[in-house]
């Protein structure tokens, strides 16, 4: 079973590496971009011994408590069987 | 008594710190190592500036994991008397003793110079040998210093007193300019509600003696010095 977690800032809080990186795309000749936040993306590998429940609350758990900060930041977990 | 400075692999103000305790303020202190979890003896806890775990997920959030941690939200719990200084800033936010968080500065760059900070209040443990609206020169060295709080809680810090060290211009007024990090309401050092946890991003430790170009952050450890030392007779 394989895990991936995508942390993201919440909205309203400020992003500028994301504009940064906006800033760039368009000086790059792109007008596609109205807008960029960055994130960050983790792919988890879970134990096998795991049932799929225990496993989808730990990792929850784990994306939560760990792997995102609830102040700044939201999360999304998705698991493949 | 004694002042403990945590050391986490990547910590690089740990020996600053220790040096401005033993040799500047002439205190007993030790260093601790990240991995003890044994605080018994100490009566301040100093979390030095640095880049432990080389601020790997987020600055600060490795570390907050480490034993001695768990130790430190235990004292601080216990009213044990905590200062978190750039790294330990972060690392106390992510720990849960301090609210909000550090984000990138604001101009993404790292920004490393004196600034001003206006001390707010000196009713605290912290800044006793200060007078209230002071203006400080004090160095910063930070990428992630751009502190962030929800409206709501950034109305409890303002209402309850808890912000300590503002960044300002050298007339003492919280400009726009004189923010270096983005930090909402030009914020530098907050306190907790009970008052024996400090989070500050700039380095009193860098600026405790006139050969480095200013002593004004010297205050703050002779204030922890007298009110430990207060403590100590009381108890």
């Amino acid at each position: 079973m394989k895990a991936e977690v995508y942390v993201t800032l919440k909205r309203g809080v400020l992003d500028p590496q994301g504009k940064a990186i906006q800033h760039a795309i368009e000086a790059n000749g792109s007008d596609a971009i109205a807008a960029v936040r960055q994130g960050k993306y983790f792919e988890i590998e879970v134990a096998p011994a795991l049932e799929p429940a225990a496993a989808r609350a730990e990792l929850d758990r784990i994306a939560r408590e760990i792997l995102s900060n609830p102040v700044i930041e939201d999360y999304r977990l998705e698991i493949h069987e | 008594m004694k002042f403990g400075v945590v050391v986490f692999p990547g910590s690089n103000c740990d020996h600053d710190a220790y040096h401005v305790i033993s040799k500047v303020i002439g205190q007993p202190v030790d260093f601790i190592w990240h991995r003890d979890s044994n605080l018994d003896g100490f009566d301040c806890i100093v979390l030095p500036g640095g880049f432990s775990y080389g601020d790997y997920l987020r600055t600060g959030a490795i570390a907050s994991m480490s034993p001695v941690m768990r130790s430190v939200v235990g004292f601080a719990n216990h009213g044990g008397i905590v200062i978190g200084i750039c790294n330990g800033f972060q690392i106390l936010c992510e720990s849960g003793l301090l609210p909000g968080a550090l984000l990138r500065n604001a101009s993404l760059a790292f920004a490393c110079r004196h600034v001003n900070l206006r001390v707010e209040r000196t009713d605290t443990v912290y800044t006793r040998d200060y007078e209230r609206g002071q203006v400080l020169s004090i160095p910063i060295a930070h990428g992630d210093g751009n502190y962030f709080c929800d409206d709501e809680t950034l109305a409890r810090l303002e209402g309850e007193g808890q912000v300590l060290f503002r960044y300002v211009d050298s007339k003492g007024d919280p400009t726009p300019e004189s923010n270096p990090n983005g930090s909402r309401n030009n914020i530098a050092g907050i306190v907790n509600d009970r008052g024996n946890v400090l989070g500050m991003m700039p380095h009193p430790e860098r600026a405790s003696e006139e050969a480095l170009g200013s002593a004004d952050g010297r205050g703050v450890f002779t204030s922890l010095a007298a009110a430990l030392a207060e403590l100590a007779k009381a108890s």
